[in-house]
């Protein structure tokens, strides 16, 4: 199960580089989106994989840690900011220069 | 009153009062001028009850600890030494203050002048006054800014502009090696105070790192008082005015130098290569600069290369390692200040009279300016070492110490040999000065005619004058006191017998400063054959080195920063990914193979066959992001969905919850911008490119799943015992998640709602007046619909907002115990609103929704902030929760905590940032299209 969690990491964060790294605002949003899915999970299971004990205080046993639990979740809402705010600078930048290139410079 | 406390009044009204006539210089340049004096006038009169003590021999120190762990205390120490040093900063700062008055052009304000003056007096003082070398060092460099300034007084001249910046360079890279310097002096000790940096000279010249420690300080004093090879930057800091020059560059700032060698005397001197070190550039300094200033055209020149020749002659004095040589070096000091400061001022009276600084031109003004003439004819005397003037006195002190000096024993007369050159070559440069331009024919084509300066701007140079006259007839009754109690303070000891006479008998000084007299005016009266021998010798002009080599390096940094950063976001992301990889690489390489202990758990068909998706979409969203973008978002929501259920396999509900109601917000952004972007990419990258993205891309995932793999793999113990614990008696909440987040941390949360609130506001600017060009058709050239709102979708959303809302109130509520909380509230909250967006219509929906959201957006915060600062009323600390049980019907027993209040906060803002981005994105779509083009 750690091997499948770790390829799926793995797989997530190879797909978010190699979007990061084009020349366009759209892969670049999606790329920044696979690797927050990455990053997110990796905190998530630095908690451990545990099943079927949720942090909700009742009598079990064992509870899965939930300080990542906590961590990931103002991650996950966090890395939405992120990507609406690259989302409207790539529109501004569209907006400004005429061209979603990266690199576009502003209008002359 | 303390005497330590006045200590620190000077220093503070010395930098407090420092922008006084800037801001009085509305009211005229006198007004300037008078309260820059007064400010100097105060800080002498605070110093005045402090002489006599400390001409008695006392050593006043005044220290307050401020960074004790770093060795830094705000601690002034005023004995002989620096008490010498404050007299001249304020004696000759209020002479200079009068003469730049008169020296200034009318039409200067004045006020940005005397506060740079100002300000580097108080700069000096705090270099003089330190009992902290730390703080030594920082004043240091005030001084070496302000005069930067000064020197660029005139910045809208290239060659002030120039000069200001080598001076900076050289003396401002002087003050970093000083900096280094002074941090292994206070590692060798273990202390940066004077007092017990003083007491401890045998154990640090015996320490390992002597030897670099003294080359690093010794770096600092040989710039700022520019010594061989740092002296260049001096005569072309001559394009200061010459109240600049007069003040800081011959009496106190290039004194700094020396002055700090005379500080640190006990601690640094006494060893061979202090010796060779100090003694050996002070005596190349000394005859070259007294060589260059024979050949100059210019008389400021000339005086600015006496300068450096002087302050070698001191620093050969400080070198030589006998007692008799420091009271030398410091009698020069008080000298050489006095005659150098009149002499720079007689110089600018002509500069100002004459309008030229040429001795080609300037001849034969003794006809024209008597007085002036007569008073520059002292001075320069005095620079030559004529008897009865104070220059004769140390110059003979000078000689006395080179005969028979212990270090050359079996060749004797080298050092005196030596002396005597550079003497006749002070006597030749000085007679220079007073034949070429007060003598020596008549003016030759002067923009000016040249007459007497108005009678107060000649008042200093006549000060200083009779204070060269006095201490050269009256040395016993006049210096000599002052003159004890500073050599004693350099030496921390008794000082040895000597005697300040103007005549000693017929003895070796004496007939050595006869030769040197003699041997002047010959120099001289051959100067013709010495200029064309000159001017046949290659010279070479430092400036103009400098600037290539100023160039040159500007250039490298220019092209180093252009590879790692040529403005492409591409290039610059790569380099960034594969730093990052390498770094990681090398730790992993290197790290010790403790990993893999414990036993992992067994895959299972679930896992696989979730893992079969994400490769697949990932694989999707990589190969179909160019041609079919709504495709690639459809991937990318579906890898997000597989998260969520990972969350959930593995007991975390409430990430499920919100990566869920995260994951349609963000489809439905990534939607809406996906209707403005182009709807496919160009064919733009090169294959060796691809190549290298997908090498860094496949790294990189290898390296992060590596990474997972071990650490999952290794041995684990929770910190959250704590939290586990504590969630039910401390924050009234079973959902240990959610008590975290608004309890436990809920500091951090506060940090994290507010980052996302700048996101909304960000958003609310990006998006303000932006005028996007609305497409017609999609990627496949299919129209868009002209229906905006079908009708099934309107008659299914209006019932389903009440709803929708229920639903979030009810996650609200029970977030503190079970799977919810406002984060994921929020976020439903904004997805139902956008879908009556989506599906009413945007005009049905902004009657409904609050206008004003950064407003309700600053109310959420103050909520989230005011309920941590209620805490501070009932005496607890920020963010304190209380708690106590409720029963509502049909949702049943809650806890009512005070976080709820804090989440209720958390809650908003998320509410109002969704709808702030969304709803604004969708405002876009009816304004733009008024303004619709039709790209296509």
């Amino acid at each position: 199960m750690e091997a499948l969690l770790a390829s799926a990491i793995g797989m997530l964060a190879a797909c978010g580089v190699f979007l990061l790294l084009r020349a366009r605002t759209f892969p670049v949003i999606l790329g920044l989106t696979m690797l927050s899915y990455a990053v997110n999970l990796f905190l998530f299971v630095s908690g451990r994989l545990v099943f079927n004990a949720p942090p909700l205080l009742r009598n079990y046993e064992r509870y899965a840690d939930p300080l990542p639990q906590a961590l990931v979740l103002t991650a996950i809402v966090i890395g939405f900011g992120m990507t609406a705010y690259l989302i409207m600078l790539s529109l501004r930048a569209l907006s400004e220069s005429g061209d979603d290139h990266v690199d576009a410079k502003e209008k002359s | 009153m303390d005497t330590g406390f006045l200590l620190i009044l000077i220093m503070a009204t010395a930098f407090g009062a420092s922008p006084v006539p800037l801001l009085l210089q509305r009211m005229g340049r006198s007004s300037s001028a008078l309260s820059a004096a007064s400010v100097m006038a105060i800080c002498l009169a605070l110093l005045i009850p402090l002489i006599s003590p400390v001409m008695e021999g006392m050593t006043i120190v005044a220290s307050y600890p401020w960074l004790p762990d770093w060795g830094l205390a705000l601690a002034f120490r005023l004995d002989g030494l620096s008490l010498l040093f404050c007299l001249l900063i304020f004696g000759i700062g209020l002479l200079v203050t009068l003469y730049a008055y008169y020296y200034l052009p009318e039409t200067d304000t004045l006020g940005r002048f005397y506060t740079l003056l100002l300000l580097f007096m108080a700069a000096m003082l705090g270099v003089v006054l330190s009992e902290n070398l730390l703080m030594m060092v920082m004043f240091w460099e005030i001084t070496s800014l302000s005069s930067f300034l000064l020197i660029g007084y005139n910045h809208h001249q290239y060659e002030s502009r120039l000069a200001a910046r080598i001076a900076l360079a050289v003396t401002g890279g002087g003050g970093l090696a000083l900096f280094a310097g002074v941090l292994l002096l206070g590692h060798i000790a273990g202390s940066f105070e004077l007092s017990t940096l003083l007491g401890e000279g045998d154990r640090i010249r015996n320490h390992g790192l002597y030897a670099p420690m003294l080359i690093l300080i010794l770096l600092g004093v040989f710039t700022k008082s520019a010594q061989f090879p740092f002296h260049f930057w001096l005569p072309q800091a001559m394009a200061a005015p010459t109240p600049v020059s007069s003040y800081l560059h011959s009496a106190t700032m290039v004194k700094a130098g020396v002055f700090l060698l005379a500080r640190l005397y006990p601690v640094l001197a006494d060893s061979d290569l202090w010796f060779w070190l100090v003694s050996g550039t002070g005596a190349v300094t000394l005859v070259y600069a007294a060589y260059l200033a024979f050949y100059r055209y210019d008389f400021k020149g000339l005086l600015a290369y006496s300068t450096i020749s002087h302050l070698g002659l001191i620093t050969l004095l400080l070198g030589l390692n006998t007692k008799l040589s420091v009271v030398a070096a410091v009698f020069h000091i008080i000298n050489h200040a006095i005659f150098k400061a009149s002499l720079f001022m007689a110089a600018g009276i002509v500069d100002h009279e004459c309008g030229t600084r040429d001795m080609r031109r300037v001849n034969g003004l003794f006809k024209f300016m008597p007085i002036t003439a007569t008073l520059a004819i002292v001075a320069a005397g005095s620079m030559a070492g004529v008897p009865l003037l104070n220059g004769f006195l140390s110059k003979e002190m000078f000689f006395a110490e080179t005969v028979g000096h212990p270090f050359f024993e079996e060749i004797s007369w080298l050092l005196p040999a030596f002396a005597t050159v550079a003497g006749m070559l002070a006597v030749a440069y000085s007679a220079r000065f007073i034949h070429d331009v007060f003598f020596n024919g008549d003016p030759v084509d002067l923009p000016r005619q040249p007459h007497e300066p108005p009678r107060w701007m000649r008042a200093p140079v006549e000060v200083l004058v009779l204070l060269c006259l006095l201490v050269g007839i009256f040395p016993q009754w006049s210096v000599a006191p002052l003159l004890n109690v500073a050599a004693s303070a350099v030496l921390q000891d008794v000082l040895p017998e000597y005697q300040l006479a103007v005549w000693h008998g017929f003895s070796a000084p004496f007939v050595m400063s006869l030769v040197a007299m003699a041997g002047g005016i010959v120099l001289y009266a051959m100067r013709r054959y010495l200029y064309a021998i000159y001017d046949h010798l290659p010279s070479v002009h430092t400036a103009i080195v400098f600037e290539r080599f100023h160039n040159v390096l500007a250039a490298f940094a220019a092209r180093v920063t252009n590879i790692m950063d040529n403005l492409s976001l591409q290039r610059y992301l790569s380099l960034f990914i594969a730093f990052a990889l390498i770094y990681g690489g090398w730790a992993w390489f290197f790290a010790p193979a403790t990993l893999l202990s414990t036993q992992t758990q067994p895959a299972d068909l679930t896992g696989l066959g979730a893992l079969t998706t994400l490769l697949l979409s990932t694989l999707g969203v990589v190969l179909l992001h160019r041609k079919q973008r709504l495709t690639a978002i459809v991937f990318t929501g579906v890898a997000g969905l597989v998260v969520a259920l990972t969350f959930i396999r593995f007991s975390a509900p409430d990430l499920a919850l919100t990566q869920l109601a995260v994951e349609v917000v963000t489809i439905v952004l990534m939607l809406l911008a996906l209707y403005y972007l182009p709807q496919t990419s160009p064919r733009e990258d090169s294959v060796p490119r691809l190549m290298r993205d997908a090498t860094l891309a496949i790294a990189a995932g290898a390296g992060l799943g590596a990474v997972t793999f071990a650490m999952l793999a290794s041995p684990f113990e929770t910190i959250s015992g704590f939290y586990l614990d504590q969630s039910i008696s401390g924050g009234g909440g079973a959902n240990v998640v959610n008590v975290i987040l608004v309890d436990f941390r809920g500091f951090d949360t506060l940090g994290e709602i507010t980052v996302l609130a700048m996101v909304g506001l960000a958003a609310h600017a990006l998006l303000d007046r932006l005028v996007l060009a609305k497409p017609v058709s999609d990627a496949n050239g299919y129209r868009w619909a002209d229906e905006k709102h079908p009708l099934l979708l309107e008659m299914l959303m209006r019932p389903l907002l009440p709803l929708a809302l229920a639903v979030s109130l009810f996650i609200f509520l029970r977030g503190h115990n079970l799977p919810g909380g406002g984060f994921v509230a929020g976020l439903i909250t904004g997805v139902a609103l956008i879908l009556q967006y989506l599906g009413v219509g945007i005009n049905f929906a902004q009657a409904r929704v609050p206008q004003r959201l950064p407003v309700l957006l600053a109310t959420g915060l103050a909520c989230a902030f005011g309920i941590g600062v209620a805490s501070w009323i009932f005496g607890y600390p920020y963010l304190t929760t209380t708690h106590s049980h409720v029963h509502l019907p049909l949702i049943g027993d809650i806890e009512l905590a005070s976080a709820l209040v804090f989440d209720l906060g958390v809650y908003i803002v998320v509410v109002c940032v969704v709808l702030m981005v969304l709803a604004g994105l969708g405002r876009l779509s009816e304004s733009s299209s008024l303004a619709t083009g039709g790209e296509n």
